[in-house]
């Protein structure tokens, strides 16, 4: 820094400056050791030691059950539709497809003006979907069923940021959107008038995730970034409530527990992470030593009892919330598992990639089978583990084949 | 030789994810190149583990035009490190050219055809030195016999791997590739001044002075949540009839849908769990209504609704709304009046002078705690609830053999767009319509 010697007292306020900056910096540090202190105090158990007794899981095989081919580069960001079946996609070219996921039929197609679209979110109703990423905006498209009418053209700007749009979703209606931006702040929009309603100040870098609570009073979400903070922000006064900073890396995902009393975050240092929020701490991590690649994105099923993670080797693994062990594996994708949701009524999970395509999986069925005079009865189609019992065995309704022997078949 | 080659890939990792000073270099890995049958033979050679070693002397016999010098053509002859992409020698246009051109002539013409097209693409483009590029590749070629066989082998396999992640063939995927650039300095995008630590310090302040709660409730919280929505999660337990993404039939999806005049014992029991999952389920709301219509404390309900539809609408409706509000259930003799304690009420009406987005919240939070403590509990042991959980279906299950038969045909569903569309148009049509082809579901 260059100091005139002409202007001594300019000299002096800055070195006074630079000297308050240090103290404020300091300041900050030991308050953030005395939180971690505090909150230490009351964790009294481990989850996996709470979760003894509860039975475990066995293994899981996962199936892909659809493969939607059509972007024509990597997919980066996906939002299931309310009805369960339809679901929206982005993807580095620009194109943003609306698709049954049932049927595998694209419904609609937009081309936006800039590349890397990174977010995009289906709207409560299912009549319009957001987008957004290297143009900084975030647009929302409604969606016409008329073939000749070009979508693009009934495009509502909203969100405007200084930089990248991360990520982007819908609050409970149509009429707000909520985004996070390169630019280190989450902001939240009045779909209509494209007005600035909130903005939330806090991240020291990008922001690159983020996800609403399902609570009651439903007025917090938490947001992740890449200064390894996740963040839990008030929608009302734009105040920070909570911050947790255990990662060791950027954060790439966030998505709260069903109960909405923790939420869950996948990281580049190949952990996923779970936090309470009324115990204020991290309470458990996922990962394994073989485990070396970066976490894109995280999910839960709809008991909350399993974690869904892609990660940048290609794979999903899926973690047993409870007892933090891995229940399966799931290979498939040809590249980065870039972006995973579980679907509305936790029937299926989606991931899109960046081998181009979006694949919709599931678990096998195990059911019991008796041979009965070389034709196969079933009897059963609840699944279970390959290696226990199921939990529900019909069989014993026609006792006279209770003798012969059942064997275990797995469904297609 | 060439898993040297993937531990000196592993380095590799283009400028804005290897400056990170947090990350540790191993979480950088890219999965490379499969391994090769070649990996087979270079094992068997371990004279040829160890580059600098077997190497023959510098060779520098070309006199080589002052301008088209790079510092990396010294290095052609004597060193294999120039193929480590660790050491991250561009892989410029004028290398491609020349390694193109020595295969040429080695292989006579026979190049794979994406090679065909790109030489001829780079003939055009760098023409003017298309001389030096012959006259190297006849060069390296004519120095490459000199080299024990070995060696030969080994640094056309280096070269060969070089170009194959550097300039991929068609189709295949580029294991360079990275996603977008993430700042390394923080500061970059975010000024770290007074006011950002300033914000720090008083948001780590409100935190210190939180209420937290011992780990050993909030984790037994999780246990009992997963152990009551165990048979509800589809991924676990299954779901009846059938789950439709296995079995191609929307059943499930028909019987669970928002107007069925039965609803599934499941969604019914739901109810029970939560105040939430209660208001969250369309019908489970109506049939609360009904409830509190019997009750004569309905108003409760639809106070809480406007309440909702203010705080989620639209910015400018705002004032209009807050004003059917008032008129309908806070002004004195109002239709359907709410019972709210006097602080709320007054801190409400106050409030409601320069209406905004938030300012029922107090009011509804009120009556949303009291339907929950009072009427909410009631309900779940009225006569209503218990006949629907009576009369609730609980579907059967699908029977189904164990070798696939003929996968069944994939009925489209009418998209939510179009049901909003015909509802504006005044045609009720129900969500509850499965198997038809509609207009909607045709490829785009």
């Amino acid at each position: 820094v260059q100091r005139s010697p002409l202007i001594p007292e300019m000299a002096t306020q800055e070195v006074q400056l630079n000297e308050t900056l240090a103290h404020l910096k300091t300041e900050s540090e030991t308050l953030k050791s005395k939180l971690e202190e505090e909150r230490a105090k009351l964790h009294d158990v481990e989850l996996h030691q709470v979760a003894e007794k509860v039975e475990g899981l066995g293994q899981f095989v996962m199936k892909t059950r659809r493969t939607l081919k059509g972007h024509g580069n990597k997919v980066l960001c996906m939002d299931w539709c309310k009805d369960k079946r339809r679901i929206v996609s982005s993807s580095q070219d620009g194109k943003v497809i609306v698709w049954d996921a049932f049927t595998t039929n694209k419904e609609h197609a937009v081309t936006m003006p800039c590349t890397w679209v990174m977010a995009c979110a289906y709207a409560p109703s299912g009549c319009a979907v957001a987008c957004g990423g290297l143009d900084n905006k975030c647009s929302v498209y409604p969606l016409s069923l008329d073939k000749n009418e070009n979508l693009a053209a009934k495009k509502k700007s909203v969100a405007m940021h200084t930089n990248y749009l991360s990520a982007c979703s819908f609050t409970n209606s149509d009429m707000q959107i909520l985004t996070s931006s390169g630019d280190g702040t989450c902001a939240l929009w009045d779909v209509e008038s494209g007005q600035l309603l909130q903005s939330f100040h806090g991240h020291a870098a990008d922001v690159l995730c983020l996800d609403l609570a399902p609570s009651e009073t439903g007025n917090t979400f938490v947001s992740g970034g890449c200064d390894k903070k996740a963040n839990v922000w008030d929608m009302r006064s734009g105040q920070c409530i909570q911050s947790f900073e255990t990662h060791e890396s950027d954060i790439n995902s966030v998505r709260y527990y069903p109960s909405g009393d923790a939420f869950a975050s996948g990281s580049d240092d190949a952990t996923c992470r779970l936090y309470d929020l009324r115990a204020d701490r991290e309470v458990a991590i996922y990962s394994k030593e073989s485990i070396i690649f970066g976490v894109s994105s995280v999910d839960f099923s709809l008991s909350g009892r399993l974690l869904f993670g892609g990660y940048n080797d290609y794979t999903i693994n899926v973690w047993d919330v409870l007892k933090g062990t891995r229940v399966s594996i799931l290979f498939g994708h040809e590249n980065r598992v870039s972006t995973l949701r579980v679907s509305p009524d936790g029937t299926a999970f989606s991931t899109g990639s960046w081998d181009h395509t979006l694949r919709v999986c599931d678990d096998c069925y195990f059911f019991i089978g008796i041979k009965y005079n070389q034709n196969l009865c079933t009897f059963n189609f609840t699944p279970c583990a390959p290696d226990k019992p199921p939990l529900s065995l019909t069989a014993t309704h026609l006792p006279k084949y209770s003798n012969l022997k059942k064997h275990i078949y797995r469904s297609t | 030789m060439f898993i040297f080659f993937l531990a000196a890939c592993e380095k590799h990792r283009p400028l804005p994810l290897f400056t990170k000073p947090s990350s540790s270099l191993h979480h950088r890995l890219s999965p490379c190149l499969p391994l090769s049958p070649l990996a087979h033979f270079l094992i068997l050679h371990p004279s040829a583990s160890l580059p600098a070693a077997t190497l023959s002397p510098p060779h520098r016999t070309i006199n080589l035009r002052q301008k088209h010098r790079k510092v990396s053509l010294g290095f052609f002859f004597s060193q294999t490190p120039y193929f480590w992409t660790s050491t991250r020698w561009p892989a410029s246009e004028l290398d491609y050219a020349i390694y193109l051109a020595k295969k040429n002539i080695r292989k006579q013409g026979e190049l794979m055809e994406y090679e065909k097209e790109r030489y001829s693409v780079l003939h055009k483009r760098i023409n003017h030195t298309w001389d030096f590029v012959v006259m190297q590749a006849r060069e390296q070629l004519r120095a490459s016999k000199q080299r024990r066989k070995a060696d030969r082998i080994v640094l056309e396999c280096q070269e060969q791997a070089y170009w194959l992640i550097n300039r991929p063939p068609p189709g295949v995927h580029n294991v360079l590739d990275v996603g977008l650039e993430r700042p390394n300095n923080f500061s970059a995008r975010v000024t770290l001044n007074s006011d950002y630590y300033k914000n720090e310090i008083e948001t780590s302040r409100r935190a210190l002075g939180r209420n937290r709660v011992k780990s050993s409730i909030c984790l037994e919280g999780f246990v009992k949540y997963s152990e009551q929505y165990l048979n509800h999660d589809p991924i676990m337990q299954g779901c009846l009839p059938s789950n439709p993404w296995i079995s191609d039939d929307t059943a499930h999806w028909t019987m669970n849908a928002d107007m069925v005049p039965t609803p599934t014992r499941l969604r019914v029991e739901r109810w029970s769990f939560s105040f939430m999952e209660l208001l969250e389920d369309s019908m489970g709301r109506r049939e609360f209504m009904t409830y509190l219509e019997k009750e004569f404390s309905a108003e409760n309900l639809c106070f809480w609704q406007a309440c909702e539809d203010v705080r989620h609408g639209e910015s400018s409706r705002i004032v209009e709304k807050v004003e059917d509000i008032y008129k309908n259930f806070l002004a004195p003799g109002a239709a359907r009046w709410v019972n709210i304690d006097s602080k709320t009420m007054d801190k409400t009406l106050e409030g409601i002078r320069h209406p905004h987005r938030f300012v029922m919240d107090d009011a509804q939070m009120h009556i949303y705690f009291l339907m929950k403590k009072d009427s909410y509990p009631r309900y779940l042991k009225s006569d209503l609830y218990k006949n629907m959980l009576a009369k609730a279906i609980v579907p059967q299950e699908t029977k189904k053999s164990v070798f696939p038969f003929m996968r069944r045909q994939r009925h489209s569903s009418p998209s939510p767009a179009q049901a909003a569309t015909q509802a504006e148009d005044g045609q009720a049509k129900g969500a509850g319509q499965a198997g038809t082809n509609s207009a909607g579901g045709s490829n785009a």
